[in-house]
């Protein structure tokens, strides 16, 4: 387990969107009536107004559309830990969340680069879930290398 | 835009104050004092006595409308407001204001804004310490934060980079701004940075904080506070100072406002909506404009408020940058007091400040030749934006 740093509040949303981490899953509420998919998760649908909607499943699997490279903590939980990336991630889904490239050093970073969801056990209760280079990505480079 | 002319030449700005802006060793002073004393300052410029006060538009978090009046002597307050937009905030309370003098609902509106952003809590803690003291202070807990996203200029930077790959925008260009501001603050005595000047090779030399941005594209944390009164035009002409009349004012919000990685245009922000409102509502274009005074919390945000402000094309705010186009002197003068950058950082208020200065041709070595026309603009929390476009 990593160093717990600032965490989330287990409540409301929050909670289940983390306690499906925990088990291993990405999910995002989705719509029962338009399909939208959302994140941050939201009382009801900004799109169709329906207030029905479900934790739906992600593919795991998106592409790298931001990032910044933190070079001097503003906060002390991570001056051990710079340089390191926050990133922006844009699921197949449509969604965009903040997390980071686990596998990646920053100055490799790309935009648009495919990447695949990790689960990163903080603590007991949470686990944050992360991105590493999508293997087929992975393994192509592999070869590219060593030809 | 026929019949929605918002605030038009109806109200104006009769009274600027503002403390000393300091950092080292600090004001000694708590950020309602502080603010006081700008606030007495506003009200002696515009001749007016302080009983006379009767609405107040606080800064969000920095102080109630009820510890003001009880110091002021405000026995008769009749207004009191905060508009949660963070750094749009006094621009956007300029136009509550106004709206409120000319309904009648007050007669003279007080907008303070200051703290000790130096020798109190520093600006890059605030969302870390209290997720309540902004909109979207919750989601930045529970989604941002645990991966470091911690501080303004972190969340930023996220949109700066996704402009340098989608336009190009490179780092030489946000130099450029650092370095126009700090230009400027070499004819304000009252700037922080006043005596200490800035090449574009010391930028580029600066320490990397959060890539893009290094340590010369963010603002300064300093203590100080400033203050404006507004009042209806008719008032206005009683009064001791030649008035700033508020030609127009809109506001605006990104969607969604409060998170900033779900917009489907992230370069849409409050002000890409205000700005063409508050042209339309004024009956001027951008290039009727004689200077901007543009929230500069970063290098990047004050180009990308140039391109949604329609000062240029979306995707050609680096290249309108360069070449002196902002300086003093230049086409569009950005910033003639050296901003938050440069001057300090007073939440925005110290541009409206200037702007009234600027005005009235009380600048001084900085003075903007024939300046009639000058725009002022606010940026808070996650992209909220608010502009003013204020008339000699």
């Amino acid at each position: 387990m990593g160093t717990a740093g600032p965490l989330p509040e287990l409540q409301g949303f929050a909670k289940d969107f983390y306690a499906w981490c925990k088990r291993g899953e990405l999910r995002f509420q989705r719509c029962s009536d338009c399909g939208a998919w959302r994140h941050v998760p939201r009382e009801m649908c900004a799109e169709c107004g329906s207030w029905r909607w479900e934790w739906s499943r992600s593919s795991g699997r998106g592409s790298l559309f931001t990032w910044t490279v933190v070079v001097r903590a503003m906060h002390p939980a991570f001056e051990a830990k710079v340089p390191f990336a926050p990133a922006v991630i844009e699921m197949e889904e449509g969604v965009r969340l903040v997390s980071q490239v686990v596998d990646c050093p920053p100055e490799e970073l790309e935009i648009g680069m495919p990447v695949e969801v990790v689960f990163d056990d903080v603590t007991a209760e949470i686990a944050l879930p992360k991105f590493r280079v999508a293997r087929s990505r992975a393994r192509r480079s592999t070869e590219e290398g060593g030809g | 835009m026929k019949g929605e002319q918002g605030v038009r030449d109806r109200a104006c700005i009769v009274g600027i104050g503002e403390t000393a802006y300091v950092r080292r060793p600090g004001s000694g002073m708590s950020a309602l004092g502080l603010q006081l004393q700008a606030a007495v300052r506003a009200i002696e410029d515009a001749g007016l006595d302080r009983a006379r006060i009767d609405g107040l538009m606080p800064f969000p978090n920095l102080g109630s409308a009820e510890a003001f009046a009880a110091n002021l002597g405000c026995e008769n307050l009749r207004f009191a407001a905060t508009i949660h937009m963070g750094g749009a905030a006094p621009v956007a309370s300029l136009q509550a204001a106004a709206t409120a003098v000319i309904a009648g609902i007050a007669s003279y509106v007080l907008i303070p804004a200051g703290w000790n952003g130096y020798s109190g809590a520093r600006a890059r803690q605030t969302v870390a310490a209290d997720a309540a003291s902004m909109p979207g202070g919750e989601i930045a807990r529970d989604y941002y934060l645990p991966y470091g996203l911690t501080a303004p200029p972190q969340w930023y930077a996220l949109m700066a980079r996704r402009h340098m790959h989608e336009y190009g925008t490179r780092p030489e260009q946000l130099g450029a701004i650092a370095v126009a501001m700090r230009k400027h603050a070499q004819r304000n005595p009252r700037a922080v940075m006043h005596g200490r000047p800035l090449s574009l090779e010391d930028y580029l030399a600066s320490p990397m904080l959060a890539d893009p941005y290094r340590l010369f594209d963010c603002c300064l944390e300093t203590d100080g506070a400033a203050a404006a009164l507004v009042t209806t035009a008719e008032r206005a002409r009683d009064l001791d100072k030649k008035p700033v009349t508020i030609m127009a004012t809109a506001c605006g919000q990104p969607y969604p406002a409060d998170e900033i990685t779900n917009r489907k245009d992230i370069f849409r922000t409050g002000l890409s909506i205000a700005a063409p409102e508050a042209f339309a509502r004024a009956g001027i274009g951008a290039a009727d404009v004689d200077f901007a005074e543009i929230y500069d919390c970063f290098t990047f945000e004050v180009l990308q408020q140039i391109e949604e402000a329609g000062f240029c094309k979306r995707g050609e705010g680096g290249a309108f940058v360069e070449g002196g186009r902002i300086e003093l002197g230049g086409e569009l003068p950005v910033n003639t007091h050296g901003g938050l950058l440069s001057e300090a950082h007073v939440l925005g208020m110290n541009h409206i400040v200037e702007a009234v200065r600027q005005l009235r041709g009380d600048a001084g070595e900085r003075q903007v030749e024939k300046a009639e026309i000058g725009v002022v603009t606010g940026w808070g929390d996650f992209g909220d934006g608010s502009i003013a476009v204020l008339r000699r």
